[in-house]
């Protein structure tokens, strides 16, 4: 288990690290962008699984099964749209310069 | 080793985010991110203690396939609320995996049980909040819902969901009523807080709910102690606030003035000021007019968009060139329905980089232009505001285009924009429409220049 100072250092990091990648970035590239990020914290499918994988009772299946449900349409469909666009943006730039 | 494929994960989301800040990288980017999770998705499998494996294969089956589906099907100009919806299902995720942990209730310490709790409410938010986002951009519905005192009902579900949040933090058994209640305030407070902001400001919601959600992870990750899920949640919780910002700054509007103003609210009565009638042209003299300018400024809109008319739109101001013309790009911040996705559907199109310009480059150009050619675009060009601090989109940076020698308007129909104001630059006199669906009249004008 992740605690204390050393949760909220990573924590901190983190969001430090966030920041910096974006901050230079063109506003061309918004619109993909956010889509990106939108992919990467998919991430909660990972979590979603581990809840799941623990559900004991019914209750807690059914809510596991809609949690697990949920992130693999955020993960996968993330990542289609966020590929579909700059696919389409590379193409277009070799072609157009 | 599930550890370690984790730090693996992190480091390529980072790698990979890092990646898609600049354009010659980007499709490099989304597939390293892409490995990174798909890294971490098997490794989970491997979790010890584990089990319901058929069942949440079933689930992942499901989910991604769904979304598969959709992903590869959806229209470019329907992006945004696409990314709204699976933003909103990540959300959703996270107040799942709260949901089940607080059911079970065996914390470590109260700290997990508060930061569950948190995640609890802002994955809830961030979920109904995007489904409603996405329902608006979606067309399936239409106004936006006002009444007074609004805000005042949304203080007070949010400050019930707060206090029975608490009650979950400080009672001895976390599942029951209590948590059911919960989840039904979290819910209905980010319906609530999404149904009065207007279609126009939808894109900094949906990339502040994109930022929410990431919070949500993080908080997530650190109740189930998973730290790919608090790196991978707090990179995205900050890189969505700065994004988030960047585009309300686009638009000239504070978050909070977004979030808590009710757009389009006072709209009706600014239309009664706008005098004067709107002036119709057709095709032939819109061609000749553009043909025989010697700079002509293009601005496209969302309506461009959704008539796909960017290749035709392309092809008509090439053939302007060939004519000795100077063909200008203005891109508006917000064009399209989010920063940066006009650029995207130009770039579709074919128009090279160095011919689209920011509302900034562009604005200075416009008095020595003989022609502005608006495309589909409404708000981003309505000189109210500037002029009228009534308005809604008062002090909004607009595109000048009222300020160019010529002003021919394509658009489909006489009604107003996207945030339901009307334009006083369609009255102006130097102003001309041209009625038709941006594809045809594209077409039209191609043919006109071509028999010049």
């Amino acid at each position: 288990m992740i605690e204390g100072f050393t949760a909220l250092d990573i924590f901190m990091l983190a969001a430090f690290t966030g920041y910096e990648v974006i901050a230079r970035v063109p506003v061309i590239l918004h619109t993909p962008l956010m889509s990106g990020s939108n992919f990467v914290h998919g991430i909660v499918l990972v979590g979603a699984m581990v809840a799941m994988g623990s559900a004991d009772t019914d209750m807690e299946r059914f809510i596991g099964f809609l949690g697990v449900m949920l992130a693999a349409g955020n993960a996968v469909g993330g990542y289609v749209v966020t590929e579909r666009m700059l696919e389409m943006f590379k193409s277009s730039k070799g072609a157009g310069k | 080793m599930i550890q370690l494929s984790y730090f693996a994960a992190a480091m390529l989301f980072i790698l990979g985010l890092k990646r898609m800040s600049s354009p010659v990288t980007a499709r490099g980017g989304i597939v390293w991110a892409g490995a990174g999770m798909l890294v971490a998705t098997i490794a989970t499998f491997f979790w010890p203690g584990m089990h319901n494996y058929g069942l949440m294969i079933i689930a992942i089956a499901i989910g991604g396939g769904a979304a598969w589906y959709t992903g590869k099907k959806v229209a470019m100009t329907d992006m945004p609320q696409m990314i709204a919806i699976y933003n909103g299902m990540g959300g959703g995720a996270a107040a799942a995996i709260a949901a089940v942990e607080l059911l079970k209730g065996d914390f470590h310490s109260q700290s997990f049980l508060v930061l569950a709790v948190i995640g609890a409410l802002i994955g809830s938010v961030a979920f109904s909040g995007s489904m409603v986002a996405f329902a608006k951009l979606q067309g399936l519905m239409k106004k936006s819902f006002i009444f007074p005192g609004q805000q005042k009902m949304n203080l007070i579900v949010f400050a019930a969901a707060i206090v029975y949040g608490v009650l979950l933090m400080t009672s001895d058994t976390t599942g029951g009523f209590a948590l059911f209640i919960f989840f039904a305030l979290a819910l209905a407070f980010g319906i609530m807080m999404t149904l009065p902001i207007g279609g126009a400001d939808m894109p900094v919601v949906i990339s502040l709910y994109n930022a929410l959600t990431g919070l949500a992870v993080a908080f997530e990750g650190f109740v189930l102690g998973n730290a790919a899920m608090i790196i991978a949640g707090t990179v995205v919780g900050s890189a969505g606030t700065l994004l988030t910002q960047l585009m309300a700054k686009a638009m000239n509007r504070p978050i909070s003035n977004v979030l808590f103003s009710g757009f389009g609210a006072s709209g009706g009565e600014a239309a009664a000021e706008t005098g004067g009638t709107m002036k119709e042209v057709d095709a032939s003299d819109a061609a000749v007019m553009m043909a025989f300018a010697s700079k002509v400024i293009v601005v496209p809109g969302y309506g461009m968009a959704v008539a796909q008319a960017q290749h035709k739109i392309w092809e008509f101001c090439k053939l302007l060139e060939d004519k000795g013309v100077t063909v200008k790009f203005a891109i508006h911040p917000v064009a399209g329905r989010m920063p940066g996705h006009m650029n995207v559907l130009l770039a579709e199109a074919g128009v090279p980089y160095d011919k689209i310009y920011d509302l900034e480059e562009i604005n200075g150009e416009f008095p020595q232009a003989d022609v502005a050619l608006i495309i589909g675009a409404n708000d981003v060009v309505n000189p109210v505001a500037r002029t009228d601090p009534n308005s809604p989109i008062y002090g909004m940076p607009i595109l000048d285009a009222d300020k160019a020698k010529n002003v021919i308007v394509v658009k489909r129909g006489r009604g107003t924009g996207f945030s339901g104001i009307e334009n006083a630059l369609f009255f102006l006199d130097n102003t001309r429409m041209l009625y038709g669906d941006g594809q045809e009249v594209a077409n039209k004008l191609i043919q006109e220049v071509k028999q010049l």
